[in-house]
């Protein structure tokens, strides 16, 4: 089976500086994935090269086989690392919007959600905290039927409680064939629901490993974590 | 029971030793049917596949049933059960032997160490 993301040497610079450098990786189906890494080692910039919103300066990522474009955005579901929803509209605007917008948005999974996190569909954006707005998001892209999801800093600015839910929400809607891409700092909260974890600093991936390898060795993650990147 | 997972140890071992530990205090006893591998794995909060890999080696052990059409329940075989709660004793005593061991007891003392606290608890 084609993995559904696959980078070979790819490269993005910013002038002079280089965002990432010669990343090779390839990510299977059916699998929670993190991108581990401290501030600035390239999380962002991996997810938005897979999003087509920034093109390579060297090298190749392919997802499912498939250049980043049109037809990518159709089987990715993206959370951003910021907040891009219209302050003026109501959730169950934009709940309209997805639905009309992507094929595989499921609005009753989205009202669900909702009601759990005891969100009001009638609100309107700019009524809701930072931390809800961000619910809000999440919800949304988990309540489509993606191959790919590719989270970036999905729980950075939700509390603990909701932060288990979050946990919970992407546990209970995995689907066996989707791969889930989860970027974050915040290791021990989500180690125990990731398959594999990729490892990236200034702009290079340090280590790829499953988890339970890690734990073979009688380290946490998070303890792994601290060791490779101790400042 | 609290699904207490140790951080630094492989989740998967972990999560055999607690169901192992569902089925053999009654929690779940025998016949009767598991939750489902992503329920299971919500309650845990580990990953589906984690919680998969570990009803299999359980399964392999014998101590769970997988039904083609109907999920997963607990073994009815009385001695398979029996078989796995000496196994965990065995386990359970050695890891004590060798703590002893490490500490200098010979084995007549450990015995009569063991026999003193029998008493005290019974009292």
């Amino acid at each position: 089976m084609t993995p559904v993301l696959e980078c070979n040497g790819l490269t993005k610079a910013f002038g002079r500086k280089k965002a990432l450098s010669d990343v090779s990786l390839k990510i299977d189906h059916g699998q929670i994935v993190g991108l581990l890494g401290p501030n600035g080692s390239g999380k962002t910039t991996l997810i938005k090269l897979a999003n087509a919103l920034l093109t390579p300066s060297a090298g190749e990522i392919r997802i499912a086989g498939m250049t980043p474009g049109l037809s990518t955005k159709k089987i990715i579901s993206y959370l951003p690392e910021r907040n891009y929803l219209n302050d003026w509209m109501r959730v169950q605007d934009i709940i309209g919007l997805f639905s009309d917008f992507y094929e595989d948005f499921k609005p009753e999974k989205a009202y669900d959600m909702l009601k759990r996190l005891n969100i009001s569909a009638n609100d309107r954006l700019k009524t809701l905290s930072k931390g809800t707005k961000e619910k809000v998001q999440l919800v949304l892209v988990m309540s489509r039927e993606a191959e790919l999801y590719l989270l970036d800093e999905p729980i950075g600015g939700v509390d603990p409680a909701a932060r288990d839910y979050i946990l919970e929400t992407i546990i209970s809607n995995y689907n066996p064939e989707a791969t889930v891409i989860i970027s974050t700092h915040l290791i021990s909260d989500i180690e125990r629901v990731l398959d594999y974890v990729v490892f990236i600093n200034e702009g290079r991936v340090v280590l790829s490993s499953s988890v339970e390898d890690i734990r073979e060795q009688g380290k946490s993650v998070d303890g792994l974590f601290r060791e490779v990147f101790r400042c | 029971m609290p699904w207490d997972l140790k951080p630094d140890r492989p989740i998967y071992t972990q999560l055999v030793e607690h169901i192992e530990l569902m089925i053999l205090s009654g929690v779940y006893p025998p016949g009767t049917k598991l939750p489902s591998v992503r329920d299971l794995a919500k309650e845990a909060s580990v990953n589906p596949n984690t919680m998969q890999r570990a009803l299999s080696k359980l399964e392999e052990d014998g101590l769970i049933i997988t039904h083609r059409t109907s999920g997963r329940s607990i073994t009815e075989d009385s001695g398979m059960i029996k078989k796995a709660k000496t196994r965990i004793a065995q386990e359970q005593v050695l890891e004590f032997l060798e703590k002893m061991q490490k500490l200098g007891f010979d084995q007549k003392e450990i015995l009569s160490i063991i026999t003193g606290m029998i008493e005290e608890v019974r009292r």
